[in-house]
């Protein structure tokens, strides 16, 4: 295939995962590596580095247009990142060990779990509960915006959302990836953090969680400019394009249609890692 | 982001025009790099079926600032990759000085824990 062309077609793709992830919330890195290895055939390796450098880009562009909306916390952020980060180098040494065929095993569940997770989505916020003692140490309490005025919330749990933080940057540093669905059940769930404050949160540490491993990986030399351009300037694109007209579009039968490709493309990274062909 | 004290609109205003300009300026020398790198190898033939690993003046910083100087498209990629790479970095030093500012020294720390392991991954390594 010539280069223009490779340009072209990974471009026109990024940009429909980068459109779709922001549009489903899925973020569009979870079905680049796919795109890339199944469709493309490239080494899994360099559409992991790819796929790192395009999170940093749409966490960093999401992020500037949430931060003045004043959701996100930036101590529960910034406390948490100390495990992401660390998650992060940790696995992007891991990823030395294992096989490339592994990692698209690994890649394969965390697919299906991405989707899972997006079928059962849902916005409405668990009863306000107080805060755990270590909680109030750290001071992650806050205050969002409501329509009815600041409101102000408790959080918990903060062992167990700090064990899965570690965990989720584990996979983002092992798989390229942004993890942001492991980052918000983290949150959402076990720490019990309003959703919005739990999403917006989460995206912002996206960026941070991917630059911990990316520059590893850059010096491995995993990031290949003639894929990493078309990759990055599209799913950009897609996502900003994606989000402006997130507030007209009636998202929820995309978000099945949506959600049935990503199990389609677990299933076949599965397949295709344990026969070896990956 | 709910620094108090140090008035929140200041420093929302801050990160978000930080981030966006870091975004802006990488992407628009990602492509600056892309076009000529499109120009001069456009009609190249590639395979990157099988993993090679890039050459040291496209994985190192002081090679990719070599290449930029000497005007490699795939270089001036990199370098716009690396400014990418560099928004959260600096995002989260700003955040260390706002800490500070606001003498929260726990919050000090904690960023710069985050701070530590993101220049570590950037130049440990990238020599």
């Amino acid at each position: 295939m010539s280069v223009l062309l490779f340009t072209f077609l990974v471009a026109s793709g990024s940009f429909l995962a980068g459109f779709l992830g922001a549009l489903t919330g899925l973020g569009g890195g979870v079905v680049v590596i796919p795109m890339l290895t199944l469709l493309f055939h490239v080494d899994i390796k360099y559409a992991i580095g790819a796929s790192l450098v395009s999170v940093i880009a749409t966490s960093s562009g999401a992020a500037a247009a949430y931060v003045r909306e004043g959701y996100s916390n930036i101590r529960i952020g910034m406390f948490l990142e100390t495990a992401t980060t660390i998650g992060a180098l940790v696995g992007a040494f891991v990823a030395l060990l294992v096989s490339g065929s592994s990692i698209a095993v690994i890649f394969g569940f965390v697919l299906l779990y991405s989707a899972y997770l997006s079928s059962r989505h849902r916005e409405a916020d668990a009863p306000a509960i107080k805060a755990s003692p270590l909680a109030n140490k750290l001071r992650l309490n806050g205050d969002y915006p409501t329509p009815q005025g600041l409101e102000h919330y408790e959080v918990t749990g903060v062992p167990a959302g700090y064990g899965l933080m570690f965990g989720a940057g584990i996979l983002s540093g092992l798989l390229g990836i942004g993890s942001g669905a492991v980052k918000v059940l983290a949150m959402d769930q076990a720490m019990k953090i309003p959703f919005k404050v739990s999403t917006t949160t989460s995206n912002f540490m996206i960026g941070v969680t991917a630059a911990a491993s990316a520059g590893l990986y850059l010096s491995r030399g995993y990031i290949s400019p003639g894929i990493a351009m078309p990759v990055t300037l599209g799913v950009l694109a897609g996502s900003l394009f994606g989000a402006k007209i997130l507030a007209k579009a009636r998202v929820k039968v995309l978000r099945y249609v949506f959600a049935g490709v990503i199990v389609a493309l677990g299933a076949e990274m599965i397949f295709n890692g344990i026969t070896g062909r990956i | 982001m709910t620094i108090k004290g140090w008035g929140d609109q200041r420093i929302e205003i801050i990160v978000g025009t930080l981030l966006r300009v870091g975004v802006l300026l990488s992407a628009s020398v990602v492509l600056i790099g892309g076009m000529i790198y499109l120009t001069r190898h456009g009609h190249e033939h590639i395979n990157y079926s099988t993993f090679h690993g890039e050459p040291e003046n496209l994985k190192s910083i002081p090679g990719i600032a070599k290449g930029t100087a000497g005007f490699h498209g795939q270089a001036i990629i990199q370098l716009g990759l690396l400014l990418l790479i560099a928004t959260p970095v600096a995002r989260v030093a700003f955040s260390a000085v706002a800490f500070a500012i606001e003498r929260d020294s726990m919050y000090v720390a904690i960023t710069l824990v985050v701070l530590a392991v993101l220049l570590y991954s950037l130049f440990a390594s990238g020599g």
